[in-house]
């Protein structure tokens, strides 16, 4: 068997790459190594409404829930209300994962790409200026060759390893997350829910996410450099004094990478997208938009290489400009500010989310905000300086 | 003795936490299941220190 391109992960990130890859005229092959394409879950399933309208037509079938903003909770209970555009890249439509994907798989099947599930990639090799996939099928070892490998597997993957790009995350560079679905309990459906505190959940946070008729995703992500326990504790105790009454329908773990922009997730004959690229973004650790945007670019740098027939690491370089210049900025940045966030003590934080409270959020900018608290906080802020004015 | 890594299979969520932070690549996450590779594995724990669900455990 031969393809222009193999995708290996049936993700948001995966499937808008192999949708796009076959739009181009390639022939593409997308590999999912679960049985079901979307199951289990592994997310919180929050997105901004533009993000992902930019890549399909938002449909009742697959959005549990639609949100106007966010409402977050300093230690000391203070409370701030964001609009959706200020929230960031997370919030807006909550999304039911589990038909998501297999949505955005199918247009990527309808495109022209072929689709294997239940087969993991199990190692890969060059060959004649192209790779050679080994993949496993229900048991089964078959190779399959290609001009590029896209490699949207995820936050384990181990297609940017095997092509010599190291993607090894440290303890800093990771949050550890559990998620209930809860069904019977009292919240503002009309928003997302952000809880902040070293106590409730040290270098990350709690959330709760709507998914209509009294459910919602309830869930906690800590750094594991900092928690001194895991997170299905943290979430355990959060639940039992704030939802104790709701039941638990879903149980979801899962883990972000939030080490922000990495240097390359090019090699030769290779691209990572979403996750596998650390993609993620390091402080809402949202990662179903840029994982879209990566897919996309990465499918769109394929068709040119192909086109020129050269796959080198050289020609690929394009798809870094390409993400990079779209969010990769925006991941470094946030990296650093997430970096001062998590060492804050309670305190601190109070202090921010007072002045928070104090400012008209809806008449004014997030830069405008920044720098009021810059103002009023100093020292606190003064080396973030640079990176948000 | 040796230490390593064993999964309690009861309490993993087949996530891939452990996977992402082990520069041995000792772990793998085949299908949804968690496989710890015991000749890659050297018992250092950092994957114990990730897992949302505390399924992991360094044994010796």
């Amino acid at each position: 068997m031969r393809y222009d391109v193999v995708v290996i992960g049936a993700g948001p990130g995966g499937s808008v790459a192999a949708k796009t890859c076959a739009e181009k005229g390639l022939s593409v092959l997308l590999v999912e190594k679960r049985q079901e394409i979307g199951a289990p879950v592994r997310c919180a399933e929050g997105i901004g409404k533009k993000d992902l309208e930019r890549f399909v037509e938002p449909k009742k079938k697959f959005i549990a829930a639609e949100v106007v903003g966010a409402k977050i909770y300093a230690p000391d209970g203070t409370e701030i209300t964001l609009t959706e555009e200020m929230a960031g890249n997370e919030v807006g439509y909550v999304l039911e994962r589990k038909v998501f994907d297999r949505y955005l798989a199918k247009l990527a099947a309808n495109a022209g790409a072929d689709v294997m599930v239940k087969t993991s990639a199990v190692g890969m090799e060059k060959k004649d200026g192209g790779v050679k996939v080994k993949l496993r099928r229900m048991g089964e070892e078959f190779e399959v060759e290609c001009s590029i490998v896209i490699g949207a597997d995820g936050v384990e993957s181990r297609v940017g390893k095997w092509a010599g790009i190291d993607t090894t995350l440290k303890l800093d560079e990771i949050e550890s997350c559990v998620q209930y679905l809860m069904t019977g309990i009292d919240f503002d459906p009309e928003y997302c829910h952000f809880w902040f505190g070293n106590k409730i959940a040290p270098g990350g946070y709690v959330w709760l996410f709507p998914k209509g008729n009294s459910s919602a995703n309830v869930g906690v992500g800590v750094m594991p450099s900092l928690a001194k326990k895991p997170p299905k504790d943290f979430l355990d105790e959060f639940v039992e004094r704030n939802y104790g009454k709701g039941r638990i329908v879903e149980v979801v773990a899962g883990a972000v990478p939030v080490k922000g922009e990495i240097e390359t997730a090019v090699a030769d004959n290779v691209m990572l997208v979403g996750d596998a690229a650390r993609h993620a973004d390091p402080i809402t650790g949202g990662g179903i938009a840029n994982a879209m945007k990566a897919g996309y670019y990465a499918g769109v740098t394929a068709a040119e290489a192909i086109e020129k027939g050269d796959c080198s690491a050289k020609t690929l370089r394009k798809y870094d400009e390409r993400w990079k210049n779209d969010f990769g900025k925006d991941l470094a940045k946030k990296r650093k500010i997430q970096q001062k966030l998590v060492k804050m003590d309670d305190e601190t934080l109070n202090k921010i989310m007072h002045t928070l409270a104090e400012c008209r959020l809806e008449e004014i900018s997030v830069r405008a905000i920044l720098k009021a608290l810059i103002k009023k906080h100093p020292k606190l802020l003064w080396d973030l300086k640079d990176f948000i004015i | 003795m040796a230490k390593k890594v064993v999964v309690n299979r009861y309490r993993c969520a087949y996530c891939g936490a452990c996977v992402a932070v082990c520069k041995f690549n000792a772990n793998e996450l085949v299908e949804t299941f968690l496989v710890i590779d015991e000749e890659k594995c050297n018992g250092c724990g950092i994957c114990v220190k990730v897992c949302p669900m505390n399924a992991l455990e360094v044994v010796s």
